[in-house]
């Protein structure tokens, strides 16, 4: 978990001198490159990471949300990129407070987050702020809680 | 109802709920459309009905023990699952597995593309059809079945994909077996084009419908054979090659046409590059050698030295009762299934059973461009453009 190595990226590299404000934190691990960016910045930093012609991370392979409940802020949502053009993958990661789990959408970026973000609102109950359809996909309507938080019990009645 | 603009002045639409039990849906799937007369004006895909929560059960079982719930994901394919999943967690502990194993895999995983591929091509026929495609697909599927069988002791939901390796010594005669098949199938596959490729009802029902343009499927996060029908080569196989797929010669096919003609070609033209990776991994796979990795308090040991080795039955006890911890960290395992690129996210925090198992299902994101294939177009078209994406209800909700 060198940090060097992550600091000679060109994906890094490039998003530091975009804006240094856009990149929290880097980390590697295994070969995977995980870059934490403050909530606030994430539409535009997803923005210029599509459009920039040297990154063209065109791809959104997936959306992950996952609860690390007791710490604070709890959830973390990863957003798996890859560029067709230049075969280069990248994690990009939010970290989300329980107190006020909001995260903005990047379906004006990439269509194909509309189910990926309606999933982790049915499972987690993070918000996707400018979300055009948000409501449960996989859950019934009706249901409450939400079942992918860690303090939601694996099994069990309901009394 | 709502009132819609159409060249004959405004119209009432109706909303019709297809599914969820309806056979051409491949499961549970159910659409609200919205009709104009037979002209479907929004289609809106409702899944969940076989959410299982596959995911949150991973979370209370071991490692090892997670890998049953990947077979029951995607029932055509639980072998490319299996494999998404164990690359991954070998990914955490940084294990390297065997080269026998890998060649071993990759023959497996590409039997299960030409089975799940098989199944695809008979239902989606009989969709649109023609029956008898579908008898004569399931009639080679049942021998693929049967190697798996061989080999792992079950027909569908194998498991024999393990941690660092495979879960048993394959049984002598297996190759032969699998020689015989590949031997037969390229004909097969001719049957299968003659019955369709020109068949002019076929041609009717597929050239033109279903358009999913190149621009819009990445933008929808399509994948597989879908995406590849549009003109791009995107496979992970080849991109992020894994399990040794960088040492076999095969072409992905391609096309430009983007309608569901396209992606049958796409189809048929993989099960022949899949049997010439079958044919490279079987004179590669030596005859005998390790099957797992080396790597106690991870790999049980064998049972042999389990009866003379105190050590070996230490380890054994403490895999099976408590199992074993990767180091903390998260990894994103793509691999290509037979749908499109499967994606494992495993998190771990250091105790022996993961944090998170995040399954990016290609059939859930490739669902999500259904409106899109079908929308303007007749209802006896959207059968045709459900069949076409290639959906397992399974993976969708998972």
């Amino acid at each position: 978990m060198t940090d060097k190595p992550v600091k000679e990226n060109p994906i890094v590299r490039k998003l530091r001198a975009w804006d240094e404000k856009a990149v929290a934190e880097t980390s590697q691990f295994r070969g995977e490159l995980t870059i934490v960016l403050p909530r606030e910045h994430l539409r535009r930093t997803a923005e210029y990471l599509q459009a920039e012609p040297g990154l063209q991370f065109d791809f959104l392979s997936d959306i992950s949300g996952v609860d690390r409940f007791p710490i604070e802020p709890r959830f973390e949502v990863n957003y798996h990129l890859l560029s067709l053009p230049l075969h280069w993958t990248v994690r990009l990661r939010v970290w989300v407070p329980g107190k006020d789990p909001v995260v903005s959408t990047v379906i004006p970026v990439w269509p194909t987050a509309n189910w990926h973000e309606r999933e982790i609102f049915d499972l987690f109950g993070i918000r996707f702020d400018g979300h055009p359809d948000l409501h449960r996909i996989l859950m019934p309507d009706d249901w409450e809680g939400y079942p992918l938080r860690k303090d939601y019990p694996v099994e069990g009645f309901r009394t | 109802m709502t009132t819609v603009e159409t060249a004959a002045g405004p119209a009432e639409t109706m909303v019709l709920n297809m599914g969820p039990q309806h056979p051409s849906t491949h499961g549970v799937l159910r659409v609200v459309l919205e009709l104009d007369g037979e002209t479907v004006v929004r289609a809106r895909p409702e899944i969940g009905y076989l959410h299982t929560g596959i995911e949150k059960s991973c979370e209370a079982l071991t490692y090892s023990q997670a890998i049953t719930l990947t077979d029951r994901i995607d029932y055509l394919a639980p072998l490319s699952n299996n494999l998404g999943y164990c690359l991954a967690v070998e990914k955490l502990l940084g294990l390297e597995v065997p080269k026998r194993a890998q060649y071993i895999r990759v023959l497996l995983t590409e039997m299960t593309r030409l089975n799940s591929h098989l199944v695809w091509l008979g239902t989606h026929a009989m969709d649109l059809g023609a029956t008898s495609v579908m008898l004569y697909c399931f009639r080679e599927r049942e021998e693929i079945l049967k190697i798996f069988e061989m080999v792992s002791g079950q027909r569908m939901m194998t498991s024999y994909f393990r941690i660092g390796g495979l879960a048993l010594e394959p049984p002598p005669g297996w190759l032969e077996r699998v020689r015989r098949f590949i031997d037969m199938f390229p004909s097969r596959i001719e049957e299968y084009e003659k019955l369709l490729t020109r068949n002019r009802i076929w041609l009717m029902r597929t050239v033109g419908i279903g358009i999913l343009e190149a621009k819009d499927a990445i933008a929808l996060g399509v994948s597989g054979p879908t995406l590849r029908a549009a003109g791009v080569a995107y496979d992970v196989r080849k991109f992020f090659p894994y399990s040794s797929y960088e040492e076999f010669a095969f072409d992905v096919p391609t096309r430009s046409e983007s309608d569901s003609y396209a992606r049958y070609l796409v189809r048929v033209a993989e099960m022949r590059e899949s049997l010439k990776i079958i044919r490279q991994a079987m004179g590669k796979i030596p005859p005998d050698g390790p099957i797992r990795a080396d790597a106690p308090g991870i790999i049980p040991p064998q049972r042999e030295k389990m009866k003379t080795e105190m050590e070996a039955l230490i380890y054994h006890f403490k895999i099976f009762t408590e199992g074993f911890a990767p180091p903390p960290g998260e990894v994103y395992q793509r691999v290509e299934s037979p749908r499109g690129e499967a994606g494992y996210f495993v998190v771990s925090d250091g105790s022996p059973k993961p944090y998170r198992v995040k399954v990016r299902a290609p059939s859930f994101v490739n669902l999500q461009a259904l409106p899109k294939l079908a929308e303007g177009r007749l209802v006896a078209d959207l059968i045709a453009c459900i069949g076409t994406i290639d959906i397992v209800l399974g993976e969708v909700d998972r």
